[in-house]
């Protein structure tokens, strides 16, 4: 029992992660249809700019967190929509996936060739210690983890469904036409989408460096399990997606645990598949009607 | 349809274009000088063997820079492009093809070993000694005269670890945590032979992904196998992340690596966890011996990072070279596998190669290796074993 | 409007010159990059088939490579006939992908994508993990060139003449079904399904038959990637290699016929071109891809075909009954219906 436990809490601190990723990737879907390949690579630059905060501009650790994350909203939020996202869209889907994967490929190759190929230790923002409770043992930095994790959802959730603009952008996800007639200012509702995903990823990115080390490859994986979580969860809502990575993470805890650890990377995708085909709009999706 | 063949028309004119273009281009690779050496180095400069890939190159980088300032080897300036694989066979494949057509007097690379299998063939077809970064087993097992390694294969460390289990820790059973992928089922499928010749039980066989973060699930695992030593044998990031969480949960028994568990980046990155591991350590710039100490300085140094023993196997490689060069006294490529073959060279002769070296038939490198604790964060070398055919 | 027409077939004919002169003035490197680009235009060919023709992502043609591959490779390692087991790596993989496509084309649009891109992953897992059936992670070495009409294909340049062969092939073959009623079926659906509906074609049956006939020619260059590069592994066939695909036929201009050729020769030939970069030839090519995409969506081709367009006809006019290949963006490409059908 107590190893079950102990799964499930670590397996909770990976999921909120996922969440948080997936849900930036969710809202991007919603309010522009970008399906951005590139969102493992979101995750693991912003750190890379902390770094170089701290190591080239000498600024001390929470600082740089700042400035990484005002760099990342910049960049990955209004540089990414401006430069890229916006060229594309009109053309449709497909060109657009196919620039965020050749993004993602820069990216990468950018991080390894100008900065290092070799992991690099990450500053934490809480001290290294571990609790017992229970019999189980909680590393303090998964467990805030966790809790920031969660609080941040939470935060974005009350935000879009309490708020008079969040239900804008809500509005603006459901339907961009009615919400253009509406009298709301559509493009301004999409920038912020694509801001608050970035922020989003770079809180991600500080919050799991310490553990995963920054490191080139880090997007590689992030970036497959967002996307498996945001499907999961329902593709159209922000909290499906939370329950999606969530689902995930504690999933392939206990699948490592108790059936085969060769193929624990196997189940998220077979519950894809499952969820494909017997609930496509997923944990927690509305019903869209059927095209085609 | 008149449209479509006007298009069509258009595309022709553009592919035959494009096509000449690509045929000029690829026919006019450069020819290397007279007064240089033609040595390409083929290896992972991207994808999943970059970071291996990229300290393979600049070892390499830095014993060329060395040797090309004091005059290059018998009068000749090394010449050695860096050619990237992609981590990818075919594009191996075809890279030591290309070089091939240059006629290179050694190949150098590459390190994954399924790259090192796919082009060694074509190594022993041109009759060109290839210097090679893979550990795998088989590499040297194939009858292969013109593949050499700079390293141990998993065949040789393997054997001493089992040693170690059995005589120094008297361990009855084991548990094996290992990452799946080429080198970690190499490593493990050595090791498991190893116990089973020796009659210790593998009581949990565990595999773990590359990249992997939570080991909660590998460690709730081996706690239920209350094996008497665990063998891990992962890549570092993820050896750190498992001695944390196994410091985290208390996991019981000895914990026992080869090489990478007992290096520094560990031991920085894993923190205290760290303390109490054991093992065998080949090659490393932890060991005690100056010269790979003086290595590791130059090479922070020159490229402002820590070398792992991809560093240093390149940098071997290129003075091993060297050596073999200026003993037989010419360029020949078929004359320089032959030589190598059961040569010894020695760090007074050539300091570049660090440590006493032996080549043997097959390509095999031997040389002395250690035994080590980590204690309160730093490498302890217990014991130094000798080389095996002393 | 004749005269087009022959310099289009002198063109053609010019191409096709050069590519079988090509081992005379090539080095072995050059004629085994041929070849294997001539193996990966075969995939692309089929993956243009399911994005171009019938609109649907598929992230698997990777996947469906490797399963040709292992599949010829461990069938002639059993001792089966090189061109059994070239036909069955055909069948299985057009098997394999109308039982995937089934289900996921019943449900909603895009589907197939994700689908999709599960199975890449699965595939990879049971490659590796099943050591007994594909040696696992260790890989299949030593696979043995076919003896083609008695003649062996050990030598580079013989080689590179028999995937170039079942290149024409396979270009042929397409080029036939684009042009029968079945062709003229996926242009019609991709046009306007709704139309096409109404028109009595069982939208999804060609849908999946797209699919299913794109992956069995992954499954085909798979057949003839394993005697290539005479060595086949995991690693090779993962998702990264499905989207490499998938970036080949977009940079060529998806629903174009010949549009997989100029990508696959961008994809293999760019490293080369831009070797004076040393280590950043692919940041550049993924800077070129960007705003490749940016500039024009619908690929080289497209561009090509725009600006030839756009020379010959005065601006504003509509577009001719080019069908398929109707450059002028008019009416919505394989691109805008997948885009249409998007938004709410």
């Amino acid at each position: 029992m107590a190893s079950f436990l102990q799964l499930l809490v670590s397996g909770l601190a990976t999921g909120a992660i996922y969440a948080l990723v997936a849900v930036g990737f969710s809202l991007l879907w919603q309010t522009s249809q970008t399906i951005n390949f590139a969102q493992g690579e979101f995750v693991m630059v912003p750190a890379f700019f902390v770094l170089v905060a701290m190591h080239t501009l000498g600024l001390p650790f929470w600082l740089a967190a700042i400035v990484g994350i005002a760099t990342a909203a910049l960049v990955l939020g209004v540089l990414f929509k401006r430069i890229i996202v916006d060229q594309m869209l009109r053309h449709g889907v497909l060109p657009l996936v196919v620039s965020t994967i050749a993004l993602s490929l820069f990216m990468r190759e950018a991080v390894k060739d100008f900065y290092s190929a070799q992991a690099q230790p990450f500053p934490s923002l809480v001290a290294d210690r571990d609790i017992t409770l229970f019999g189980v043992v909680f590393s303090a930095q998964s467990l805030a983890l966790l809790v920031v994790a969660v609080a941040i959802v939470a935060a974005l959730h009350i935000f879009l469904q309490h708020t008079r603009f969040g239900r804008m952008m809500q509005a603006t996800a459901q339907n961009p036409t009615v919400a253009r007639i509406l009298g709301i200012d559509v493009e301004r509702m999409i920038l912020t989408t694509f801001l608050v995903n970035a922020v989003l990823c770079a809180i991600a990115s500080i919050l799991i460096s310490p553990i995963y080390l920054a490191k080139f490859t880090n997007g590689e994986t992030l970036g497959l399990a967002a996307f498996v979580a945001a499907i999961i969860g329902g593709f159209n809502q922000a909290r499906g997606a939370m329950a999606g990575g969530i689902l995930l993470g504690v999933l392939d805890n206990l699948c490592a645990a108790y059936m085969s650890a060769q193929y624990r990377s196997a189940v998220p995708l077979i519950l894809l598949v499952l969820f494909i085909l017997f609930r496509p709009q997923g944990l927690m999706g509305r019903v869209e009607e059927r095209t085609v | 349809m008149v449209s479509l063949s006007q298009i069509a028309a258009r595309r022709g004119v553009l592919g035959g274009i494009v096509l000449a273009g690509a045929l000029a281009v690829s026919s006019l690779s450069a020819r290397a000088a007279d007064d240089t050496v033609f040595i390409p180095n083929v290896v992972e400069l991207s994808g999943a063997g970059a970071v291996s890939g990229t300290n393979w190159r600049d070892g390499i980088t830095l014993a060329v820079e060395e040797i090309n300032a004091a005059g290059g080897i018998l009068g000749k300036k090394l010449n050695v492009p860096h050619l990237d694989t992609q981590s990818d066979a075919s594009i191996a494949r075809a890279q030591v093809q290309k070089v091939m057509d240059d006629k290179p007097y050694v190949i150098l690379g590459p390190v994954f070993s399924g790259s090192v299998l796919v082009t060694m063939a074509l190594a022993q077809q041109n009759e060109i000694a290839e210097i090679v970064g893979g550990e795998a087993a088989a590499i040297t097992q194939r009858g292969n005269a013109f593949v050499f390694r700079t390293s141990f294969g998993q065949q040789f460390s393997m054997p001493k670890i089992a040693n170690y289990i059995r005589d120094g820790l008297k361990a009855k059973s084991v548990a094996v945590l290992w990452v799946n992928n080429d080198f970690g089922k190499g490593g493990r499928d050595n090791f498991t032979k190893e116990m089973q010749a020796r009659d210790i039980k593998v009581v949990a066989d565990i595999s773990t992904e590359s990249g992997q973060v939570d080991f909660a699930a590998d460690v709730v695992k081996l706690k239920a196998a209350n094996a008497d030593a665990v063998f891990v044998y992962t890549n570092e990031e993820e050896s750190a992340r498992f001695l944390k969480e196994a410091r985290k949960q208390s996991l019981k028994g000895a914990l026992i690596g080869e090489t990478t568990l007992l290096s520094q980046k560990v031991i920085e990155l894993a923190g205290e966890a760290a303390n109490g591991v054991r093992g065998h350590v080949g090659l490393s710039s932890d060991a005690p011996v100056p010269a790979l100490a003086t290595f590791a300085e130059k090479f922070k140094k020159r490229f402002n990072y820590a070398n792992d023993h991809n560093g240093i196997k390149g940098y071997v490689a290129v003075y091993a070279i060297k050596h073999v060069t200026e003993k037989i006294g010419k360029f020949d490529s078929k004359a320089f596998a032959e030589a190598l073959h059961g040569m010894t060279i020695t760090p007074d002769k050539t300091p570049g190669i660090l440590m006493e070296a032996t080549w043997d038939k097959n390509g095999d490198i031997d040389r002395a290796s250690f035994l080590g604790e980590v204690v309160a964060g730093k490498q302890k070398i217990v014991e130094v074993l000798p080389k095996l055919n002393k | 409007m004749s005269l087009a027409r022959i310099l289009g077939l002198l063109a053609v004919l010019i191409a096709v010159g050069l590519l079988i002169a090509a081992p005379t003035m090539l080095r072995s490197y050059g004629v085994y990059l041929l070849a294997l680009w001539s193996v990966t235009t075969i995939a692309a060919l089929g993956l243009n088939l399911t994005l171009g023709y019938a609109g649907q992502i598929s992230l698997a043609q990777g996947a469906f490579v490797g399963i040709g591959a292992y599949t010829v490779a461990l069938a002639t390692a059993a001792g089966i006939p090189y061109f059994v087991a070239f036909l069955g790596a055909g069948l299985i993989t057009f098997a394999i992908g109308w039982c995937l496509g089934y289900p996921a084309l019943r449900v909603q649009h895009h589907f197939l994508a994700f689908v999709t891109l599960a199975f890449s992953t699965l595939v990879f897992l049971v490659l590796r993990n099943e050591q007994w059936l594909t040696n696992g992670i260790y890989g299949i070495n030593d696979i043995a060139r076919p003896k083609v009409f008695g003649l062996s294909t050990n030598r580079n340049p013989d080689f590179y003449y028999f995937a170039l062969g079942m290149l024409a092939l396979f270009a042929g073959l397409q080029w036939w079904m684009l042009r029968s009623p079945w062709g003229r079926a996926f242009v019609a659906i991709r046009e306007n399904p709704l139309r096409a509906a109404s028109l009595g074609i069982d939208v999804r049956r060609y849908t999946l038959m797209a699919f299913a006939i794109g992956s069995a020619y992954g499954g085909f260059a798979g057949a003839l990637y394993a005697p290539l590069v005479q060595f086949i592994e995991p690693n090779s066939f993962q998702l990264t290699y499905s989207l490499k695909l998938l970036l080949i036929v977009l940079v060529g201009g998806a629903g174009y016929f010949i549009g997989p050729f100029f990508g696959a020769m961008i994809e293999i030939l760019l490293p080369e071109w831009l070797r004076f970069t040393q280590g950043y030839y692919l940041l550049i090519y993924a800077t070129l891809v960007v705003i490749l995409m940016a500039v024009c969506p619908k690929g080289l081709v497209g561009a090509v075909a725009l600006i030839a367009e756009r020379r010959r006809k005065p601006p504003g006019r509509a577009p001719g009954p080019g069908g398929t290949l109707d450059p002028g963006g008019a009416t919505p490409g394989p691109t805008g219906a997948a885009s249409a059908s998007h938004s709410r």
